[in-house]
């Protein structure tokens, strides 16, 4: 019983992961991907990081790497899966979800606090907040800017799979709060299931009460069986 | 079975933001150049070895769908001409 959380050459948020999940006794440990998911996997964790360093495009040889066929397979079979920065390009490079994570629009590695606005409030993920909602997240990317065309951006609305955007303090969805211009403001998703998500910002920095913002636990707590 | 190099041109698609060209024209344009517009892409060439010039085309053109481009955001060019003879 245990998560998985899937280290690759260059993965650099595995042990932080890790440590907060725990925090919240949920039982974690990292798997180096050449090892495959354990037996008694009871979800999965694509930590960030710069896996094979960023080469080619950020997440494009993790998300070709035979571990992610079993983490496709565990996603199938409604294992919670979630995938954090350098984790939400290879979720996005390996089909488990929708459009591409590319670089900001400022051309420069961003490391801030974010605020999201909470889109589904009915997902494993979400379930401790309410739609609209407005959360604290650390960001720390250059590659982060969702890029969709605009006919598959219309079907992930319509199917609710948006779960994050970037808004201000207040909650509003406006150009100054995007902080990496992706489209329409898309900071996480969902993919074929409420139980598998990517995001840019980092749940597992903004656990730990120490390290400044808790607004990421009930993000983690997804992983609670 | 003849030496084919097989070259995969992946670029960003037309509308596609491109950050890096944008801080790469303005590098130009610091240094005294004029110019409207620049775009970048990736070139590979992949040497193989093939049956004849379709061949060649058709293996690098499933590299580049399987890896080398990402559909959501690229499109890639796939061409094939006999291996350049090796010094």
């Amino acid at each position: 019983m245990t998560v998985a959380v899937v280290q690759f050459g260059g993965s650099n948020c595995d042990r932080d992961a890790v440590r907060a999940l725990r925090y919240l006794d949920i039982d974690a440990e990292r798997v180096w991907h050449e090892d495959g998911l354990p037996a008694d996997t009871t979800g999965v964790v694509i930590p960030g990081g710069f896996s094979y360093g960023d080469y080619l495009r950020a997440g494009a040889m993790a998300a070709r790497s035979p571990i992610m066929q079993e983490v496709r397979d565990a996603a199938a079979d409604g294992k919670p899966v979630l995938g954090v920065c350098n984790g939400a390009q290879i979720g996005c490079e390996s089909g488990l979800t929708e459009g591409a994570f590319t670089t900001n629009k400022s051309a420069r590695f961003q490391c801030e606090h974010v605020h999201l606005r909470v889109e589904r409030a009915d997902t494993p993920w979400t379930e401790n907040f309410e739609e609209g909602d407005v959360i604290e997240i650390p960001i720390a990317h250059g590659e982060g800017r969702f890029e969709i065309t605009e006919e598959r951006y219309d079907d992930l609305v319509d199917n609710d799979r948006v779960l994050f955007r970037y808004c201000d303090a207040d909650g509003n969805v406006t150009d100054e709060a995007n902080p990496n211009g992706s489209t329409h403001n898309v900071a996480g998703i969902l993919g074929e299931r409420d139980s598998v998500a990517v995001l840019m910002p980092h749940p597992e920095r903004a656990t730990l009460p120490d390290v400044g913002g808790i607004d990421g636990e009930s993000i983690l707590t997804g992983f609670r069986v | 079975m003849t030496a084919y190099t097989a070259t995969v041109t992946v670029r960003l698609k037309h509308g596609v933001l491109d950050p890096e060209a944008e801080t790469t024209k303005q590098a130009l344009e610091r240094l005294g150049f004029e110019l409207s517009e620049l775009r970048s892409a990736d070139r590979f060439e992949i040497d193989l070895e093939a049956d004849d010039a379709a061949e060649a085309e058709e293996r690098a053109e499933s590299m580049a769908e399987r890896l080398l481009a990402n559909p959501t955001i690229h499109d890639y060019e796939v061409s094939a001409a006999p291996a350049a003879e090796s010094a």
